[in-house]
């Protein structure tokens, strides 16, 4: 079974510490949310695990099935089996998601093998048919002139073509309203099932998303780390306490 | 037929960074049965046109050029410093393998065959070569029109066939549209010149199939002159593609070719140029095309690789409603210079003249559009529309743009825009997220960036044009 491996990580961006020693483990098929109020490192962690520059690993390791990914340029470590689904995805002028994804496909390919162009499309509207996404979709440039929501589509879009081990979603619900919130969940959700379904960190600020996509865990980061960790009926105590009730735990235990 | 041990690979070196660019990095012994050695003087000159068995006329027409050719300055005025590092009296002006043009596919010699073959010229565009005109250093090697075309009454010739068997069809426009004394390389090519093609298409007649050239340095500090010259008469339509990749020398080399059409009435003339020069090539090229009235010149020009290109496609719009198009793609990577630009002179009332053109710059890379578009006061209801967008990929890349707009009266119209991009970081790890290596997102950014235009190219060239791209972009990280 696959599986991420979070050890101890430490990330710095510049000489600031933001994640301070978190330690988590994700299995393939199941679902974990990290949940904290901003500024905890919740989106570092998900682009310093992808491998953005802008952000040192200072300490710890992330394994992907037992192998360090640390030392991989990021499209290493898209092509071993990681996936990030941008909270700001980039717009990418005049190249189609159907090209994108394309040459996506085509870089996992072994050196000197062919993408078979129809076989390519036949899963594309496959994937397309199965997230409700219209045929039209995948002819415009990536991202350029996209609603919130549509920008969330096309990550997911995305994230099921590759069909990663794992997949990190950075604050897909930002900027949604509730219809698109909900179509998103959907495209999520009908890729949990299944023998190539990934292993989900979703990150998120509120617990409304795991209404649409329940968790399996439910982790609390609070100051760089994980704090607390249950199921999703800690996401619902959440909601109702909301996180002061966090920090002063927090604060207790390190005072 | 040679065994492939006496193939030559040329050593590859770039001056400023170290560019590996090994398309193109490769070249064939060739016997060559004239050559007229380095430098250039009147000997150089009558000894060209002696080989070629000229009329009087051209050898007055070719030494009058020399004169004027040693008489002007360089173009140094606007154009950059590096034009003094040219050492005309090192260059070779004439080679020829001493063949007549070939007819059929059969009777080209393997090794240039082979040449092709390197050039990874695609399958379905080996199809083509059938009705090329391929030209292999100086002198075409192969030429063999199309039946068809040649029913058509389409003349379809090398630049020294044509004033030798045409005269009465080619003398008539033949440095009429770039006079000798245009600038100084065009001196220098009506003084040298050979190889390049000659078409003539009749009254009304649409050729279907694109007609093709390839053009390549083959030796060693040897400059190409080509003429090539092309007159679609009333009514007619022609498209006309040319592609170049050229072997890698460590010392520098001129291209310098000079080009001219001429669209009568009603007629319709489409030019594409793909071209991919080693990193030590001086490409310093004129290119201008008259339209008559109701007649159409689109010019679609893509530059890549080079050590300074200096072009700027043409148009003069002679007779009413007569349209130009320039369409043109510039990638300037570490150690070249991409100066292109268009030149749209109205001539005449309710013409219209459309310049699209992008450039990338890659690291030191530096690209320069310089436009001129002319519309004189007494005319009415001319349009002309320019648009030029930079590309950036790293923080040295330098980009120009002088658009000279002279629209003078209140007749007439114009608009401009203008916009300069970057690829940044985040749109590099986007893609690389996503699986693609930094080369490939850097390539698919660009791709992206002159899609539109690309769309504009036949499927075979923007197929090459990609491939060129890639290898462009592979050599600038890392």
């Amino acid at each position: 079974m696959s599986q991420l491996e979070i050890k101890d990580l430490h990330i710095s961006i510049g000489d600031k510490p933001i994640v301070k020693g978190l330690n988590l483990t994700i299995k393939r098929g199941e679902v974990h949310a990290i949940m904290g109020p901003n500024g905890t490192g919740k989106s570092t962690l998900a682009k310093a695990i992808a491998g953005h520059p802008d952000y040192t690993i200072t300490g710890g390791d992330v394994l992907l099935d037992g192998q360090s990914v640390l030392a991989m340029e990021p499209d290493e470590r898209a092509r071993s089996g990681l996936f990030l689904a941008f909270q700001y995805p980039s717009e990418i002028p005049g190249v189609s998601i159907a090209n994108f994804l394309r040459a996506a496909v085509q870089a996992r390919m072994a050196e000197g093998e062919e993408l078979d162009a129809t076989g390519y499309y036949k899963r594309l509207y496959a994937k397309m048919d199965l997230l409700k996404i219209d045929r039209k979709f995948t002819s415009r440039a990536v991202n350029v002139g996209f609603s919130g929501g549509e920008k969330k589509r096309c990550e997911i879009l995305q994230m099921a073509m590759l069909e990663p081990k794992i997949a990190l979603m950075d604050e897909t619900d930002s900027g949604l309203d509730i219809d698109a919130l909900r179509i998103v969940a959907e495209g999520v959700n009908a890729q949990r099932n299944g023998p190539s379904a990934p292993g989900i960190l979703l990150i998120t600020h509120y617990q409304r998303l795991l209404d649409y996509i329940v968790p399996d865990f439910v982790h609390v980061m609070y100051d760089g780390r994980i704090v607390k960790s249950g199921d999703k009926s800690l996401a619902l105590e959440l909601e109702a306490k909301g996180y002061d009730w966090v920090k002063q735990e927090f604060a207790a235990a390190t005072a | 037929m040679k065994p492939p041990s006496e193939i030559e690979t040329a050593a590859t070196e770039n001056p400023v960074v170290g560019i590996d660019q090994t398309a193109g990095n490769f070249s064939y012994k060739v016997d060559y049965a004239f050559d007229a050695g380095t430098g250039l003087n009147e000997d150089t000159v009558r000894y060209i046109s002696s080989v070629k068995k000229e009329a009087p006329w051209i050898l007055e027409f070719r030494l009058a050029a020399l004169k004027k050719f040693q008489s002007m300055p360089m173009p140094t005025h606007w154009a950059t410093k590096d034009l003094e590092n040219i050492n005309f009296d090192k260059i070779r002006y004439y080679l020829s393998q001493g063949q007549q043009p070939k007819r059929t596919w059969d009777e080209v010699p393997d090794d240039i065959k082979k040449t092709f073959e390197r050039l990874g010229i695609p399958e379905q565009e080996r199809k083509f070569l059938a009705g090329v005109e391929a030209q292999f250093d100086s002198e075409a090697a192969y030429s063999n029109i199309k039946d068809i075309v040649a029913k058509q009454g389409v003349i379809f010739v090398n630049s020294t066939e044509g004033l030798r068997e045409h005269p009465e069809i080619f003398k008539k426009f033949f440095g009429k549209v770039i006079p000798t004394g245009d600038n100084k390389f065009s001196a220098l090519n009506s003084a040298v010149f050979s190889g390049g093609s000659f078409i003539y298409v009749p009254p009304g007649v649409k050729v279907a199939q694109p007609l093709q050239a390839y053009f390549r340095i083959n030796a060693e500090n040897f400059g190409q002159f080509e003429r090539t010259l092309i007159i679609a008469d009333e009514g007619a339509e022609v498209v006309y593609m040319e592609g170049c990749t050229a072997p890698k020398f460590t010392t520098s080399t001129l291209h310098s070719a000079v080009v001219e059409l001429v669209a009568l009435k009603g007629a319709k003339i489409q030019y594409i140029t793909v071209q991919n020069w080693a990193n030590n090539v001086f490409n310093l090229v004129t290119k201008r095309g008259v339209a008559h009235e109701d007649a159409e010149i689109k010019w679609i020009d893509c530059n890549i690789g080079s050590r300074l290109t200096m072009k700027y496609p043409g148009v003069v719009l002679k007779g009413e409603r007569a349209r130009g198009e320039v369409l043109s793609i510039a990638l300037a990577n570490d150690g070249q210079h991409q100066d292109t630009g268009a030149k749209m002179i109205h001539a005449a009332n309710n013409t219209t003249s459309n310049i699209i053109a992008k450039s990338i710059s890659v690291g030191q890379g530096r690209s320069t559009y310089r436009g001129v578009v002319h519309i004189p006061k007494h005319l009415k209801g001319c349009k002309n529309n320019t648009e030029c967008d930079a590309l950036l990929i790293n923080t040295n890349s330098r980009t120009d743009t002088y658009p000279a707009i002279s629209v003078k009266g209140d007749r007439n119209a114009t608009q401009h825009e203008a916009s300069v991009s970057k690829v940044s970081e985040d749109m590099i790890f986007y893609m690389q997220s996503r699986g693609l290596t930094e080369a490939q997102a850097m390539s698919l950014a660009v791709n992206g960036f002159i899609n539109d235009l690309a769309r504009e190219f036949p499927m075979e060239y923007s197929v090459e044009l990609k491939r060129l791209i890639d290898l462009e972009m592979e050599g600038s990280v890392g």
